[in-house]
């Protein structure tokens, strides 16, 4: 394999994938390298939690192909989940097991020992409530709960999809921390957001998505307001 | 992946189905009672004549247990689809084999217990003597519980992520079910009457050797099914 | 290995390129039926009824040519995700659950006269029935999911357990039914009704082959004008 290919991080090319009738992606080219994490904004609908997806192999592309330091996401799915950790906006945990059994579990599917789940969750601020059933969980600890899963995965490249939703500062701060550590042990990361600001003090590059395109944004856009031509809505939410 | 992890994994799955379901009690004690009201209308549809009911006794037992076992496969990725939980599972790396594996132990365990139910029920409502080959009879059960979980748990897969999964998990499942039920139904037959024709062992090798193509043949096609 | 890229365009087949071969299926099959009905002399003990396993035994058969089609690209289609193969596995699946309807129509109109009941357990009549329902699931399967990717693999996952199961049933039916009758083979019988019975043989494979053709152009066509749609919203993006 091409070094300078596995150097990439993510190695997009132009993605498509519909729904139905509905094309939400039409050609997506991205490229991000490693230890580099990078934002990605858009309007609802435009396809940004699409492309996270498809690049941790939850989805398959109708065309176009992608590489994760240079594992295909089609051709080698396996490898690639090795190397991505996902965060979904989702939590993705079950509410009859214990915070506890539900990263430990998580540790064995992971195939990392269950002193690693024990450290995610105090990492988390999730210890007090530990041996306490999932079920009753705020939406701010159930994210807790998901991020201490990847925690303990650990992996190269982080997807992250509306990661600050329903957390305070407290976890706001948490969410970067374990963007700079990615960052810093050479990992990469793509941060999806709706508000730019919290993710502006990790995030060295910003794409923006269009109407299933990528547009590159020069600096990071300003918080809130659309960048000229940016997302200006013409009309393309569905 | 090794072996080693794939079973540790699989185990992992097996755990996390069976704690969920017995920390909410309600799944099987309402399966089970369901599996009971049908052997009491079969009771009913045989009418009183004893000769009947005990003749009858094999096809209720393997029926009801069907009919209420149909339930525990949609519930099994139920638990997953709920709290989004099923993509979580499908990111961890390592082959998918070993998921299915896991929901196939947890559910043959959930099937067996319905069964030892369904067959002391059975026993006392058809008026059916203990028979003296019991032992074969666990046999039986152990081959036709593991054909039924093999086949129910791969058709879930597919039934409960599509649209009217209360209809098409039936539809698909019985007819392919129909070599297994026959065999589980013919040598309970035999050996509740006595096996005087020594038809049993065939049955029940006929019903191993299914069930070692069922299972060879989901774990291959599993891969692909729970990705799609 | 082909990856699922590969397949972004579907060309439409060229108009009727099977026109001409069901023509000729069509007509081999009627000159059959003159062999069969006029030719052929009456059975001894069934008298004309027995015309009707001209039809019959041919149809059986030939929905195992069907079942086997389905087989063949649905593993086909797991391994190299070409749509086509879907599409082909579903048609020969969709013609297949024709003929065994057929067949039990066939078997019940021939049952009725000559055991004076519609319906009799019998191994093979059972068997269809199970492979018929089996098929029905296939297809409902079908209908009930949108996704083309998704429908095709589960699918394909479907027929390949189904086609696996059609030996299966028969062996299990048998066994279950011991008083089972000896299986029509041309060569215990009368010279003539050979030739009818090879002969139908022959047209109904012809037919079932132009039907499967026939559906899977259709199918094809359909799916070719919905890729046209996806390049026009891909605005060539797709090139």
């Amino acid at each position: 394999m091409n070094p300078s290919e596995a150097d990439l991080a993510i190695d997009a090319r132009m993605l498509a994938r519909r729904f139905g009738a509905r094309w939400v992606l039409r050609g997506v080219s991205l490229a991000l390298r490693s230890g580099e994490a990078a934002g990605l904004v858009g309007d609802n609908g435009s396809g940004k939690s699409t492309l996270l997806r498809l690049l941790c192999t939850l989805i398959r592309p109708n065309a176009g192909s992608a590489t994760i330091f240079g594992a295909d996401v089609v051709k080698s799915a396996d490898r690639v989940r090795e190397l991505v950790g996902f965060l979904s906006p989702v939590p993705g945990v079950y509410d009859d097991l214990t915070a506890r059994e539900n990263v430990r579990f998580a540790a064995t599917m992971l195939g990392r020992p269950a002193a690693q789940a024990d450290a995610a969750l105090e990492r988390v601020g999730l210890v007090h409530v530990a041996s306490e059933r999932v079920r009753g969980f705020s939406s701010g600890m159930l994210r807790r709960l998901s991020l201490a899963r990847l925690l303990v995965q650990a992996p190269r490249l982080i997807l992250l999809d509306e990661p600050y939703n329903n957390f305070d500062a407290q976890g706001i701060e948490l969410v970067n921390a374990v963007i700079r550590e990615t960052v810093a042990r050479g990992g990469s990361a793509l941060v999806v957001v709706h508000d730019v600001g919290l993710a502006a003090p990790v995030v060295a590059r910003w794409f923006g998505l269009r109407d299933g395109k990528i547009e590159p944004l020069a600096g990071a856009p300003t918080r809130g307001v659309a960048p000229a031509g940016a997302f200006a809505s013409s009309g393309a939410v569905h | 992946m090794a072996f080693r992890d794939e079973w540790a994994r699989a185990r992992a799955v097996a755990w996390k189905d069976l704690t969920t379901e017995r920390r909410s009690k309600a799944g099987f004690n309402s399966v089970a009672a369901l599996a009971v009201t049908i052997l009491v209308l079969f009771g009913f549809a045989l009418g009183p004549d004893t000769e009947a009911a005990r003749a009858a006794a094999p096809g209720a037992l393997w029926l009801s247990a069907l009919f209420a076992g149909v339930l525990a496969f949609n519930r099994s990725y139920q638990v997953e689809l709920d709290g989004g939980a099923l993509e979580p599972l499908l990111l961890y790396p390592g082959a998918r084999r070993s998921l299915f594996a896991g929901k196939l132990m947890a559910n043959f365990v959930f099937v067996a217990l319905l069964m030892a139910i369904v067959i002391v029920v059975s026993l006392v409502l058809f008026h059916v003597a203990v028979p003296a080959a019991w032992p074969m009879l666990l046999l039986v059960v152990l081959f036709g519980t593991i054909g039924l979980v093999t086949l129910g748990t791969f058709y879930a897969a597919m039934a409960s992520r599509s649209r009217a999964r209360e209809v098409l998990l039936p539809l698909l499942l019985f007819p392919m079910l129909v070599p297994v039920l026959l065999a589980a139904m013919q040598a309970t037959k035999a050996i509740l009457d006595g096996d005087i024709m020594h038809e049993a062992g065939a049955w029940i090798s006929l019903l191993v050797a299914f069930d070692l193509i069922f299972l060879i043949a989901t774990f291959f096609t599993f891969d692909y099914v729970i990705e799609a | 290995m082909t990856s699922v890229n590969a397949q972004t365009t579907l060309q439409a087949p060229a108009q009727g390129r099977s026109t001409g071969f069901g023509w000729f299926a069509v007509l081999f099959l009627i000159a059959a039926q003159v062999t069969a009905i006029v030719i052929s002399p009456p059975d001894r003990d069934m008298g004309d009824l027995q015309k009707i396993m001209y039809v019959h035994f041919p149809v059986a058969l030939n929905t195992f040519t069907c079942f086997f089609v389905v087989l063949l690209f649905s593993v086909r289609f797991l391994w190299q995700r070409r749509e086509q193969d879907d599409l082909l596995a579903a048609s020969a699946a969709e013609v297949g659950t024709i003929m065994t309807g057929l067949t039990l129509a066939l078997g019940m109109l021939w049952g009725r006269p000559a055991w004076g009941v519609w319906w009799v357990w019998d191994p093979r009549l059972t068997s269809t029935l199970v492979l018929f329902l089996i098929f029905a699931g296939y297809l409902a399967l079908r209908e009930f999911v949108e996704d083309p990717e998704r429908r095709g693999v589960w699918s394909a996952a479907v027929g390949i357990l189904g086609a696996l199961n059609v030996p299966i049933v028969y062996m299990s039916v048998r066994w279950w039914r011991t008083l089972h009758q000896v299986q029509s083979s041309p060569s215990t019988v009368d010279p003539s009704y050979v030739i009818g019975i090879r002969l139908n043989l022959t047209a109904v494979l012809l037919l079932t082959i132009f039907l499967i053709w026939r559906r899977y152009e259709a199918a094809l066509t359909e799916r070719a004008a919905e890729h046209v749609l996806q390049t026009a919203a891909l605005g060539g993006a797709n090139a």
